[in-house]
């Protein structure tokens, strides 16, 4: 879900329910073969045997493989290479007109990285799309949970006011960047009509590095709440009411259930979202391109959206470069994945959900 | 990450519709009555509580509807008021005809129209088997097929977008409705096929062996009796592959140049950019483009619902 935001991935992480767990009894037309049978004789007999038994989840499974393979795997392994090679504007294959000019780039080994990993530049980079995505996620994820937990009350209005509450979901969040690019607007936005309005002084909102940070965090907490909001109302609403009864009767104060039950009770849930808005948030393009294009002078460039201006925005066009930092970003989404379920782990998840 | 994902769906599957059911916690009545009388009643707040309440809701709700707000707003000024603080000022249609008649606002939603709508039949087409397999049979090489496809969701856009690019220049496929396609499968199939499998899930195994045992091969069980029953979940995959495809920038900004080529996206930039700054026009294009959008998202949003829960209610 390259920069996919909200929903999808959502659902995403509904799917997951069963992956490895599922039970062995879902399985059953796996017929005896199924998972005892791995140490066979010969490797032939094996694939024989594997093909007749299996051959029909195989047929199925085909297309898929066969799509990944060609349009994600193969581009992988092209964009892998072209890491290793001095690839920009100049030297790639490319066509002008019906002549095809051939690629004439070389291999220069790790060079790409070395260059990218001792120069300061990208190290910048990676401290602010830290900042960026930690503020982001915590932001949003506390204020989800708040109104969450307003809104799973019996409250007059609820219905109106949850679909007021996830109207930012339900509108492309390109057209949204450009309506906060109209309210922030530096000489007649109304966010600063109304800051001068009420006797303070206007603020550069897009172009002072420091609150243009402000800004786009502000834009992203706002177009992520209404996911957050759903998710941790569905975790709520999965809290059996007896245990509130039972704190109630047992003396507890709202605090005390609050952080004895709510706060548990949301725990597996929340660490999906959490991750999953973490990946979503890092790779962030719309907000970050749209908004301030990553100005004033770089100063909001996350990594994704650097190392799409390295190649499509700057010149010359540096596709080597590009790629390099893209494999980065690659391995930096799967290590902190890693680290993340191995904390989550860590901290022994009782449920079982993990 | 297998295991990050999944714990999410048990809990929110329990959860059950989102909607309109009674919050659990201050359900129940009934759950007040040995307490003692003179507490107030579970679920019941004071007077303090409540406007404390409706202030916290009002205000959230407020910030959310602000800003499409305006933007609607402001679509019905002319220019030299596009940064008026008055909710009218010379209201008119002016900017939407001007989008529409003079600018080449339609070509381009037909543009995002016929890419999004390939891209969402592809990929339902190309996956749905996939999560059928993936749910119902074990079979050598089904781990490593749930891994690549976790793995290629959280791909970074910046690590394709460059040998995309490349690739689709040497076939002559930017600027191409088929390049942008090819482009939107490589975020939509493994989407799809996750997705659905968290659907076939939730259908009954007995369905499938009453059909075996009726003769029906695998395929045919697939094909005549869990397919129609996973319609809706069908439903909801496609309505968010389409959504996110709708919402695509970074392949769409980089792969498609020329004011006739562009999508939804891309056009929206022309507008408000380095060298124009009509914010006049840009407003109401915007208007033109949530409405659609937001209308899709209201009827959808109930299955929606259905959708994220339906993922773990396995057994």
């Amino acid at each position: 879900m390259a920069d996919a935001s909200g929903p999808p991935a959502v659902a995403a992480g509904g799917g997951t329910t069963a992956p490895a767990a599922g039970p062995a009894a879902d399985r059953k037309e796996t017929g005896p073969a199924g998972p005892g049978g791995r140490p066979g004789p010969g490797a032939l007999t094996r694939l024989r045997r594997g093909l007749a038994t299996h051959w029909y989840a195989w047929v199925m499974v085909a297309p898929v493989v066969a799509v990944i393979g060609v349009i994600v795997g193969w581009p992988l392994v092209r964009g892998l290479y072209l890491t290793f090679t001095d690839a920009d504007e100049s030297n790639v294959e490319r066509r002008i007109g019906v002549n095809t000019i051939d690629a004439s780039y070389e291999f220069v080994g790790l060079q790409n990285y070395v260059d990218v990993l001792t120069g300061g530049h990208f190290w910048d980079k990676l401290v602010w799309t830290v900042v960026w995505t930690v503020s982001c996620v915590v932001i949003t994820f506390v204020i989800g949970l708040t109104l969450a937990n307003m809104l799973n009350r019996k409250v007059r209005g609820r219905s109106l006011y949850r679909i007021a509450l996830i109207l930012p979901w339900a509108i492309p969040a390109f057209v949204s960047v450009f309506a906060w690019r109209m309210l922030y607007n530096e000489r007649s936005g109304i966010l600063n009509a109304a800051l001068e309005g009420g006797g303070l002084s206007a603020m550069s909102w897009l172009t002072d590095p420091f609150w243009a940070k402000v800004s786009v965090i502000a834009v992203n907490v706002w177009l992520g709440v209404p996911f957050m909001l759903i998710a941790m109302l569905g975790a709520l609403q999965s809290i059996p009411a007896e245990q509130y009864e039972a704190a109630e009767m047992d003396g507890a104060t709202a605090w005390q259930r609050f952080w004895n039950i709510t706060l548990p009770g949301v725990r597996s849930v929340s660490a999906t979202v959490v991750l999953l808005s973490s990946i979503w948030t890092f790779n962030m393009f719309p907000v970050i391109f749209l908004l301030t294009g990553g100005g004033p002078v770089g100063s909001t460039d996350i990594l994704v959206t650097e190392a799409f201006k390295l190649a499509f925005q700057r010149s010359p066009r540096d596709f080597a470069g590009s790629a390099t930092w893209g494999v980065l970003i690659l391995i930096l989404l799967i290590l902190f994945a890693l680290v993340y379920r191995r904390a989550l782990r860590q901290q022994g998840d009782k449920e079982g959900a993990w | 990450m297998t295991v990050a994902t999944q714990s999410t769906v048990p809990a929110a599957q329990t959860a059950g519709p989102t909607g309109p059911a009674a919050p659990a916690v201050a359900a129940g009545p009934a759950g007040g009555g040995p307490g003692g009388t003179r507490q107030r009643r579970r679920g019941e707040r004071g007077p303090l509580a409540s406007f404390g309440l409706h202030l916290g809701l009002l205000a959230g709700a407020f910030i959310a509807l602000f800003p499409p707000f305006w933007l609607l707003v402001t679509s019905f000024k002319p220019r030299s008021e596009s940064f008026s603080l008055s909710l009218t000022a010379d209201f008119s249609f002016d900017n939407y005809q001007y989008v529409i008649n003079e600018t080449a606002f339609l070509t381009w939603f037909g543009n995002s129209l016929l890419i999004v709508v390939v891209t969402t039949f592809l990929a339902v087409f190309i996956s749905s088997t996939t999560g059928y397999a993936l749910s119902r049979f074990k079979f050598p090489g089904m781990r490593s097929l749930m891994w690549t496809l976790l793995i290629t969701q959280m791909f970074p856009m910046a690590v394709l977008i460059v040998p995309l690019y490349n690739l689709m220049s040497r076939y002559g496929l930017l600027n191409q409705p088929v390049g942008l396609i090819v482009t939107y499968l490589t975020i939509a199939v493994p989407f799809c096929a996750w997705m659905m499998k968290g659907f076939f899930d939730t259908i009954p195994v007995s369905i499938d062996e009453s059909g075996r045992v009726d003769g029906l091969s695998p395929f045919g069980t697939y094909w005549r009796l869990v397919l129609p029953l996973a319609k809706p979940g069908i439903a909801v995959t496609a309505f968010y592959s389409f959504v996110t495809a709708w919402a695509e920038v970074a392949y769409a900004t980089a792969f498609l140049t020329g004011e006739q080529n562009l999508t939804l996206a891309g056009g929206l930039q022309t507008f408000v950019n380095q060298h124009t700054q009509d914010w006049h026009h840009m407003t109401a294009a915007a208007v033109l483009i949530a409405v659609p959008a937001a209308l899709v998202f209201g009827y959808a949003q109930r299955h929606l619902q259905a959708g994220l829960t339906a993922g773990a209610t396995k057994s």
